[in-house]
């Protein structure tokens, strides 16, 4: 526990306020219980609900890098080692509450309906991905400009509390992101107009190849809610159970009419940034073990096993299960067919311009154009590889 | 200063090596941005950099844009010459209210009591099947506005002379590095040291028929073009802004004197692009050197799509050679 105390360092000086960050782990990373837990988060289905999802999306996201490394899928940031935030999230979170996502929250889309395709649509460089017909229709799409998406989730906020909607808004970011104004305007203004809002960062220690410790002095990053004036606090971001704890409890404040809070999910990158990326530039190999050791599916299978809420067998059968619905999931992304190329047009504005209708035109004239010389020239490799 | 053996560069290798240069001979020249220094930059731009000078002069900022642009200018009113590294030039947004009210007019709303010799550099363009935000062309922002230098190379050899004159130049400069041609081919770079002028274009092909203005990576589309339409007896003469603003509309207007047609080529969208301004000033100040209407080859007014859908937005080179058709075709 953090302890912000002012010395009373003169004749003249007194503490006037004071602030502590608790941090919440309920299993470690032996995968034992350390507080006795409360009766609703001891359900064994919640605890191999979230277990499942952590395994579905774990592999979900391997198969995503495989796709990449296969030039099947564009630049994908992996979640691996942090599944335990986005898992923890989506259970936490009711269908009408609003998702602000930030860029990887594969397991908090999952979990709110998005379906694999989808997911596979937008990382595969088409725009259909942010359709989500499955999930959420108010929920905004992936958010790469960082940070943005916390002011965004301030006016969604706002929305619903200018409409006493007894809903709430959940938005994530990374560590980097607590660096910029889009971090620090909407905490403040979340806190003076007391929004309806949870915003969950995901401290995974590094943004690309700048660790933790150098983007900022703060001892925690939780404490940085206390200068807006709304608590802070810090969670085992490898720890599902804890996650979901955290955030149920601040959900349910926000959508009670109490206030923001903002949770600092403490975690680590196993992966590097995304599939463009390198961390073995930048990162020792001693520090990706250690941070192995703390990983997140482990621990909660650990504690299921112990007690006896999960064995292998069910272990087989649901790695079976994920396998079925993430090949299903590929084999409709990969066989989506191709959108009309001037969508790019239809949807710039509710009704396109007529004096855009020209550029249109030439666009589709183009992609045709395009499209047959790539099918001559398919043909002519094919012809060429039958002679 | 002794000539050091040429070596062969790509584009980005010669941003490394201007950045390594102008470094070592001028102690006030510091590097910051995000991944600059530990990773050398997510292209590698600053690779070794860390090295070499130090975390003193070579800084991980947090990431922040606002905060590098801001930190820019306060550095450079103080006599240093900060090059900043924006990631990508889609991530410029937040910088802007320090670019557009600071840097570019620090030296004018102060009389010449203070000024901001910084350069901003990022890398630009689409055509690298990027994610989103990761593919913008928007460098006729800042040729918008006034007290800002725009400057784009186009091969290894102009980034090292143009980088060096950007660094030199005692005010601001965007400096945009087309990225799809960050490792498109290796030039000979001469490490001497030796600068190339701003504010003037390059003839890179001379010709007669046609005068072809472009910028960037579109280039290397717009020789290709050059080179097919010479098999047919069709001379192009190819124009590289270099520096976009402040506009060498002199190279520019003598050529179309002795071409008498012009086209202009580039990758961002139409609507007020850089194209507008040539073909304003060709209006002004060629109207009568003009045998055909000026056209313009560019990209469409819509965001750059994703990148499943992104090469029926880039421009192409038998979209040039076509469009050089056509104007000659007229009249």
């Amino acid at each position: 526990m953090l302890t912000a105390k002012h010395q009373k360092n003169n004749f003249f000086s007194e503490t006037v306020a004071e602030f502590n960050i608790t941090y919440t782990q309920l299993i470690n990373h032996l995968g034992e219980s350390v507080h006795p837990l409360d009766e609703d988060l001891e359900s064994q289905k919640l605890l191999s609900d979230l277990y499942k999802s952590m395994v579905f999306i774990r592999m979900f996201d391997k198969k995503a890098v495989a796709l990449q490394r296969t030039g099947q899928l564009g630049t994908y940031p992996s979640s691996l080692g942090q599944e335990a935030i986005g898992v923890g999230i989506g259970h936490a979170m009711n269908k009408d509450d609003v998702f602000a996502p930030y860029y990887r929250d594969h397991a908090i889309h999952y979990l709110r309906g998005v379906s694999l395709a989808d997911m596979l649509l937008y990382w595969g460089g088409d725009e259909r991905g942010n359709i989500i017909s499955n999930a959420p229709q108010f929920d905004l799409p992936n958010c790469v400009p960082i940070a943005t998406q916390i002011t965004h989730a301030a006016g969604i906020a706002s929305a619903l509390k200018i409409r006493n909607e007894k809903k709430a808004v959940v938005t994530t970011c990374g560590d980097g992101a607590t660096s910029r104004g889009d971090f620090y305007e909407p905490l403040n203004l979340a806190g003076a107009w007391q929004l309806p809002m949870v915003i969950v960062v995901n401290n995974n220690q590094w943004a690309i190849s700048v660790p933790r410790e150098i983007q900022t002095a703060a001892e925690t990053i939780a404490q940085k809610a206390i200068a807006a004036g709304i608590p802070g606090e810090q969670v085992d971001g490898n720890d599902a159970l804890a996650v979901y704890s955290v955030v149920d409890k601040a959900l349910k404040k926000a959508r009670a009419g109490k206030g923001p809070t903002l949770i600092e999910a403490v975690t680590y990158r196993l992966s590097d940034h995304t599939t463009a990326d390198d961390a073995t530039r930048y990162r020792s190999p001693e520090a990706l073990n250690k941070g192995w050791e703390m990983e997140p599916v482990k621990r909660l299978q650990t504690f299921l096993h112990n007690k006896n809420g999960w064995g292998p067998e069910q272990e087989r059968e649901w790695i079976a299960e994920c396998d079925k619905k993430i090949a299903e999931g590929v084999d409709e992304y990969l066989n989506m067919p191709e959108a009309p190329p001037e969508d790019n047009f239809n949807y710039l504005y509710a009704e396109l311009p007529y004096t855009m209708k020209e550029q249109r035109d030439h666009m589709i004239a183009k992609a045709e154009r395009l499209n047959a010389a790539n099918a001559s020239n398919d043909s002519n490799d094919s012809n060429k590889r039958e002679a | 200063m002794t000539s050091l053996p040429p070596l062969k560069k790509t584009l980005v290798e010669a941003v490394n090596l201007a950045l390594a240069h102008e470094m070592r001979r001028d102690e006030s020249v510091v590097v910051l941005g995000e991944d600059v220094a530990a990773n050398g930059g997510v292209f590698r731009a600053t690779e070794g950099l860390k090295d070499e000078f130090g975390i003193r002069r070579v800084m991980d900022t947090p990431l922040a844009e606002a905060l590098i642009g801001g930190v820019a200018v306060g550095m450079a009113t103080q006599g240093l010459k900060p090059v900043a590294e924006i990631q990508f030039m889609g991530f410029i947004f937040a910088a802007m209210e320090h670019i557009i009210c600071h840097a570019a007019r620090m030296r004018n709303r102060t009389r010449g009591r203070l000024s901001c010799p910084m350069v901003i550099r990022a890398p630009y363009g689409g055509g690298i099947h990027a994610p989103e935000h990761h593919s913008e062309s928007i460098e006729a922002l800042f040729t918008h506005i006034p007290g800002l230098r725009v400057v784009v190379p186009s091969s290894p050899m102009r980034t090292y002379g143009l980088l060096l004159s950007a660094i030199r130049d005692p005010d601001p400069v965007i400096f945009l590095e087309p990225k799809r041609i960050y490792r498109a081919s290796k030039q000979e770079v001469i490490d001497n040291g030796e600068a190339l002028p701003l504010d003037v274009c390059f003839t890179l092909r001379e010709g007669k028929d046609i005068t072809l203005v472009t910028w960037g990576a579109m280039v290397q589309e717009s020789l290709q073009a050059a080179n097919q339409l010479a098999q047919k007896g069709i001379s192009v003469e190819v124009i590289d802004l270099a520096t976009l603003k402040p506009l060498d509309m002199e190279t520019i207007l003598h050529s179309v004197e002795k071409t008498g047609r012009c086209v202009i080529v580039h990758e961002a969208a139409r609507t007020n692009g850089v194209g507008a301004e040539i073909a304003a000033q060709l209006a002004e100040k060629g109207l009568l050197y003009l045998q055909a209407p000026v056209k313009r080859i560019t990209g469409y007014d819509t965001p750059m799509p994703y990148f499943k859908y992104e090469h029926y937005y880039m421009i192409h080179v038998d979209e040039i050679v076509r469009g050089i058709e056509e104007t000659l075709a007229y009249g």
